[in-house]
């Protein structure tokens, strides 16, 4: 087994399922010789040609568009966006195409696509490059919506996000592409799409969390384990469908959740998951259901990113008044 | 693929530094102080250039949008400009929005991740930097529509480059632009690549120029290392949209002679034969230098103190910038509505470490 970064997982995962099954193809902009400007498909065009591995020009909604045709033509497309923040162009052909292909058509033309798209901030990007706006795509009916934290999981979520029928959205955490080594088998495999993976075990505070936060989170509750006090931490890794049971299961056992996502509060994914603790475990809670998120406001340019951006220290903060109440 | 690069329509200043037939009268025609304008802010553009890589390198600034090779395109143009006309620039428009009255240290501002440089001066109106391509374009066609509704004489111009003619919103907004005859200048500047995708990617059609046909407005290659050859283009364009006559189509043939930004290797994409051709042999300042030498504007003694001053004025454009003091974590709450609404501001207190509400 190798030792992969989560960017090199990705080109790893992309790289088996381009062998295993002819249908597939990789496109988006600088994706072929230039190997991705992550080097996310580095390589592929090489070994794949021009064919199976396609620089597009410069237009997300052809991407998308294109994805969309070449599915219900029996391919099974791997559309590059180059950042989150550049998707928006494309919503169009992904809300009122991609997601609802399947419905107009009533299952007999489903856009079985995966979009990948570097999301988030902490990397000192431009401008606009650093959305974390998977709320919108999670509130559309028909989308899946995924987001690894490590390569291991990021190499078996794509496969199963390639095979699975729906249209999936692929969210990289551009923050962890390089930052951590973990090994990743050369084979083929998957990690189904839906299941969240249970980080740390504990009894005493639920946390919720998905992408770059992970190991954020994971480094407090590490403090907090030194007081003698335990997290149940789980990385979603699925934000859509959500591992309900995983999530109630945890809940139950701690009464208290913390949730820690990185996109703005109002409507994002952390009021859909205190909406539906409240349905299913209510009477279990021993504190307020406490969200840590990005701020309500556009995310700046870098120099106040770090002010927007969940840090430790509001993490550690929140846990103490919950575990106080 | 050099060949097809070489055909343009209007090339005043060949590589050389000598002037073509037509580009004689058009030179004599300008005033000296404009000739010596259209040097003074080519060198100020590639020294800023220069500079700015290097901050990025030292960790002083983030990544950053070189433009070095691309003066001639910029300054050319932003030239051609009054103060009351409109700017839509992209991410690499440092020169234009220098012209147009941005501090330099503003400008660094904007490149060390700080909002404040995108806030032009008053009077200054140049739009903050586009990042995502092409959707500049309807917004200054909405701005050269509004000076015609209100009467104004103000044209408005467009900076895109030639991966941003793939995208819908180029088709939307010159073909708005082209119906209702508006008074705006779409300057694409063709530096052959959108990161590594060769323009032939982009386009079936072998130049930008030639698309203006589809919305009925004139399109127009020209040589975009020629200061000359494109700041007489523009001052065409901007008269016609002046006069009520509608948008115009610029395609201005340039290179980049780096990378995309600083976060990019052009070596994976591009030929070195064909850098080389393009750095050595057409570069639009030496282009430049050598024709005011041969006119006996400028001294090579003169030219190389203007260097020096532009490196002085930079230098102390990024004095002035490091110096700039930081924001409070609060400023993210400063412009985000008009007045606050309760969940923001109880997030804003946070950021102060207060509580409310
Ligand atoms: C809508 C959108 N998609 C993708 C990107 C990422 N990106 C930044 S610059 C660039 C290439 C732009 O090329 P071109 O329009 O030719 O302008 P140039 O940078 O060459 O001046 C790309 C793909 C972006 N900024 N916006």
């Amino acid at each position: 087994m190798a030792e992969l970064t989560l960017v090199q997982a990705i080109q790893d995962g992309l790289r088996t399922a381009l062998q295993q099954d002819s249908r597939v193809v990789v496109l988006g902009e600088d994706v072929g010789k230039n190997g991705g400007v992550f080097r996310a498909t580095e390589g592929l065009w090489k070994e794949f040609g021009d064919e199976r591995v396609i620089d597009t020009p410069l237009a997300e909604a052809g991407i998308v568009g294109a994805a969309i045709g070449m599915a219900v033509n029996g391919l099974r497309p791997v559309a590059e966006i180059q950042f989150m923040g550049f998707i928006y162009p494309a919503f169009e052909q992904i809300i009122t195409h991609a997601a609802r292909l399947r419905t107009r058509t009533q299952g007999q033309r489903p856009a079985s696509i995966v979009i990948r798209a570097p999301y988030g901030g902490g990397i000192r990007a431009p401008e606009l490059h650093s959305d974390s706006t998977e709320s919108l795509l999670v509130h559309t009916p028909g989308l899946k919506v995924v987001a690894p934290s490590t390569p291991y999981d990021a190499k078996g979520l794509l496969l199963a996000a390639i095979r699975d029928p729906d249209p999936v959205i692929y969210l990289e955490p551009m923050k962890l592409y390089r930052s951590v080594r973990q090994e990743v088998p050369a084979e083929d495999y998957e990690i189904p799409l839906g299941q969240a993976r249970q980080v740390r075990k504990g009894d005493d505070l639920t946390v919720l969390t998905w992408g770059a936060m992970v190991p954020m989170v994971e480094k407090v509750a590490a403090t907090w384990e030194q007081r003698g006090v335990y997290w149940d931490v789980l990385d979603l890794r699925s934000i859509y469908p959500l591992d309900e049971e995983a999530i109630i299961c945890s809940v139950r056992k701690t009464g208290r959740v913390l949730i820690v996502h990185e996109a703005p509060k109002t409507g994002g994914v952390g009021a859909e998951l205190t909406a539906l603790i409240q349905e299913h475990a209510f009477l279990w809670l021993e504190a307020p259901i406490t969200r840590v998120t990005g701020y309500d406001v556009p995310v700046p340019m870098f120099a106040l990113e770090d002010d927007f951006r969940p840090n430790q220290g509001r993490i550690h903060q929140a846990a103490e008044k919950l575990i106080a109440f | 693929m050099l060949q097809q690069m070489d055909q343009v329509d209007i090339q005043l200043l060949r590589s050389d530094g000598s002037l073509t037939d037509e580009g004689r009268p058009i030179w004599d025609s300008i005033s000296i102080e404009m000739k010596l304008h259209f040097h003074r802010w080519m060198v100020l553009a590639r020294t800023f250039d220069r500079r700015s890589v290097i901050l990025q390198r030292q960790g002083r600034i983030g990544t950053y949008a070189p433009l070095e090779g691309q003066e001639a395109a910029q300054v050319g143009s932003a030239l051609a400009l009054d103060r009351e006309d409109w700017i839509f620039p992209t991410y690499r428009e440092h020169g234009v929005a220098m012209i147009a009255g941005m501090p330099l240290d503003r400008i660094l501002l904007y490149w060390m991740g700080r909002v404040e440089g995108n806030i032009a001066p008053e009077g200054v109106r140049v739009l903050p930097p586009y990042v995502p391509i092409a959707t500049q374009l309807p917004q200054a066609m909405g701005a050269a529509w509004a000076a015609k509704l209100k009467g104004e004489s103000s044209v408005t111009v467009a900076y895109f480059g030639d991966g941003a003619t793939s995208e819908g919103d180029f088709h939307e907004a010159l073909n708005f632009a082209g119906v209702f005859r508006l008074p705006c200048v779409f300057f694409c500047q063709n530096n052959h690549y959108a990161i590594s995708v060769p323009f032939s990617r982009q386009s079936a059609t072998p130049t930008v120029a030639e698309k203006s046909r589809a919305y009925n407005l004139p399109g127009v290659r020209v040589d975009g290392n020629d200061v000359l050859a494109v700041y007489h283009v523009m001052q065409e364009a901007v008269r016609r949209a002046r006069r009520g006559e509608g948008a115009t189509l610029i395609e201005a043939v340039t290179y980049r002679k780096g990378s995309h930004t600083t976060a990019d290797d052009a070596t994976r994409y591009r030929e070195e034969e064909e850098v080389t051709d393009w750095v050595e042999r057409r570069d639009p300042l030496t282009r430049l230098e050598s024709l005011l030498i041969q006119e006996g504007l400028l001294t090579a003694g003169q030219v190389e103190e203007c260097h020096d001053r532009c490196r002085e004025e930079v230098d102390s454009a990024w004095k002035k910038a490091a110096k700039a003091e930081a924001p409070p974590p609060s400023h993210l709450f400063a412009h985000v509505y008009a007045t606050l609404p309760a969940e923001l501001k109880r997030q804003r207190a946070e950021t102060e470490g207060r509580s409310y509400g």
